[in-house]
């Protein structure tokens, strides 16, 4: 499936940590070296062709990602260094002046660190507090469970739409009606779900969405934020400096930027953006929604070969992505990654930087399997060969 | 030793850990030990009567490695003088570190003569040792 678009792909390995990074297509890597190579220069000058040419480029990615997540305005789109930047921006830039003492931020305890840590950071300085919706059976978020914890003082719901470790899909569109219902902002962490999943901020209603652009085929170093343009103008900048100003004389006169361009403080990482333009490209040539069927029917197929390895507990059988995490009885998860490595299997082991998540799994480590389109049902058969033999992990980890 | 047998005495170490308790006693010293660029994370007990290490416990998730190294440390460490223990573990540090070392002491702890080999394993090898020598500091800060 498009693997011959795939430089990497011609190393002898199986790439099973899409959730970490995905991999990127030859048109990717051409469009950054044809930046550096031949319009090297800075953005926001055009006073000369090649600058020019840089802004053209810079702002056609801006109207590829708005097109891509069905943005109204493509003002709404705001480029950050990922996913962690923008969840940062918008609880630093908008929350922390928008939070009173009492106020409520709920969250879930299966959520990244960057959609936690924020947030606890911004309750201790605004007094606000942090509660969990309580997760069902399969670790799932229901709309009855959120609304056992909304009460008058919720202010914001922020939560990924699918996580990195359960990879559970969040009804977002249900969430976000009840909360604006009740006044309530929803903020999502698409890091997980943009990349394999179609995104439609209208439909859906999303006050604020952050992603990356390298979970995406894209580049490292470049993510988006994204808020509704009526929410943007009471969205303080994190960072100033050159780029985003109009004029500055004295501290009580600074005159910034429209919006989002007063966001992107400093030179942005202008390869990385133009670049990510093309990977949009490229999933939009494939299809979101054959991407999103694609890893569903490849997880079922990898979930139906497990279940029958009795030495392995799946920790998470139902979930709408193409993520599974699972462990082998009485190995350590890193052993297992160890031992897979040895042929070529790249997997991760951890607790995935979601370490609240232990307590509603009951384990704090977990070895994780994350899919993306280029993967096959033939790479699943080499894994799930190696896991069969307990005592071949055994002999062969250390 | 004899490779073949350095992994049987890992796995029987990994699998059949000594001492792998958690200890609610204020006589013993607790420390962590943790290695940054992976999930190892151990706490280590350490008990110390008249200068003599009297009992050493372990609790936390971590790899075959690490694991095995602490029930192999703790089984050779548990009897002796600090200085003796110290001995042990400098030892048990050189062979690690690919440097010249006392064979004749270390016991089981040379099914790890090879970890030199796996720079990313050499950590996790250490981990116990990295704590029990933070513990003894702390004994001796004391």
């Amino acid at each position: 499936m498009h693997r011959e678009d795939f430089p990497m792909l011609n190393q002898d390995i199986i790439y099973l940590d899409n959730g970490a990074t995905s991999l990127k297509p030859k048109s990717v890597i051409d469009k950054t070296i044809d930046y550096y190579e031949n319009y090297s220069a800075n953005a926001h000058r055009g006073d000369y062709d090649i600058s020019y040419k840089v802004d053209l480029e810079y702002e056609n990615t801006r109207d590829l990602v708005k097109e891509f997540i069905n943005a109204r305005r493509k003002e709404e789109i705001v480029f950050t260094s990922g996913t962690t930047d923008s969840l940062n921006l918008i609880v630093n830039g908008f929350f922390r002046n928008y939070l009173e003492k009492g106020d409520e931020i709920i969250l879930t305890k299966t959520e990244h660190a960057s959609n936690i840590m924020p947030w606890f950071r911004i309750a201790g300085l605004t007094g606000a507090v942090i509660k969990y919706i309580p997760l069902d059976d399969n670790n799932f978020v229901t709309l009855d469970n959120l609304k056992k914890v909304v009460t008058p003082n919720t202010k914001v719901i922020s939560l990924a739409e699918i996580t990195n470790v359960i990879g559970d899909k969040r009804p977002i569109k249900e969430i976000t009606k009840f909360a604006h219902e009740n006044d309530i902002f929803v903020v999502v962490d698409g890091a997980q779900s943009v990349p394999h999943t179609k995104i439609d901020v209208i439909d859906t209603d999303i006050d604020f969405l952050a992603f990356s652009s390298h979970k995406m085929l894209g580049p490292t170093g470049v993510g988006v934020m994204y808020a509704k343009y009526e929410l943007m103008q009471n969205i303080e900048p994190v960072n100033l400096g050159g780029g985003m100003n109009e004029s500055f004389e004295s501290p009580s006169k600074m005159v910034l930027k429209e919006v989002p361009t007063r966001f992107e403080a400093g030179t942005p990482n202008i390869a990385g953006v133009i670049a990510f333009g093309e990977s949009i490209k490229y999933l939009n040539k494939i299809g979101m929604d054959y991407i999103e069927k694609y890893e569903k029917d490849l997880r079922k197929y990898l979930i139906e070969k497990l279940i029958n390895i009795p030495h392995i507990d799946i920790l998470n059988l139902e979930a709408d992505s193409g993520i599974v995490a699972f462990n082998v009885e009485g190995i350590f998860s890193e052993d297992v990654a160890y031992y897979l490595n040895k042929y070529g299997i790249c997997v991760r082991a951890g607790s995935h930087c979601a370490k609240l998540t232990k307590d509603v799994l009951g384990v704090a480590n977990s070895i994780r399997v994350s899919l993306y389109f280029y993967n096959t049902e033939s790479e699943i058969d080499s894994l799930v060969e190696l896991l069969k033999d307990k005592d071949k992990i055994l002999k062969e980890m250390l | 030793m004899d490779k073949e047998l350095g992994r049987e005495i890992i796995l029987e170490n990994f699998q059949y850990p000594m001492n792998k308790e958690e200890v609610n006693d204020s006589n013993y010293i607790k420390v962590n030990s943790n290695n940054p660029n992976c999930i190892d994370n151990l706490d280590i007990y350490l008990l110390i009567e008249d200068n003599k290490i009297t009992d050493i416990k372990f609790m936390g998730e971590a790899c075959a490695i690490s694991t095995a190294s602490t029930s192999i440390m703790i089984k050779n460490l548990i009897g002796k003088s600090i200085k003796e223990a110290k001995d042990y573990i400098n030892n048990f540090y050189h062979m690690c570190n690919e440097e010249e070392y006392n064979k004749e002491i270390l016991n089981e702890g040379l099914a790890f003569q090879d970890i030199y080999k796996q720079s990313n394993r050499k950590n996790c090898a250490l981990l116990p040792y990295k704590g029990i020598l933070k513990a003894l500091e702390d004994y001796e800060n004391k």
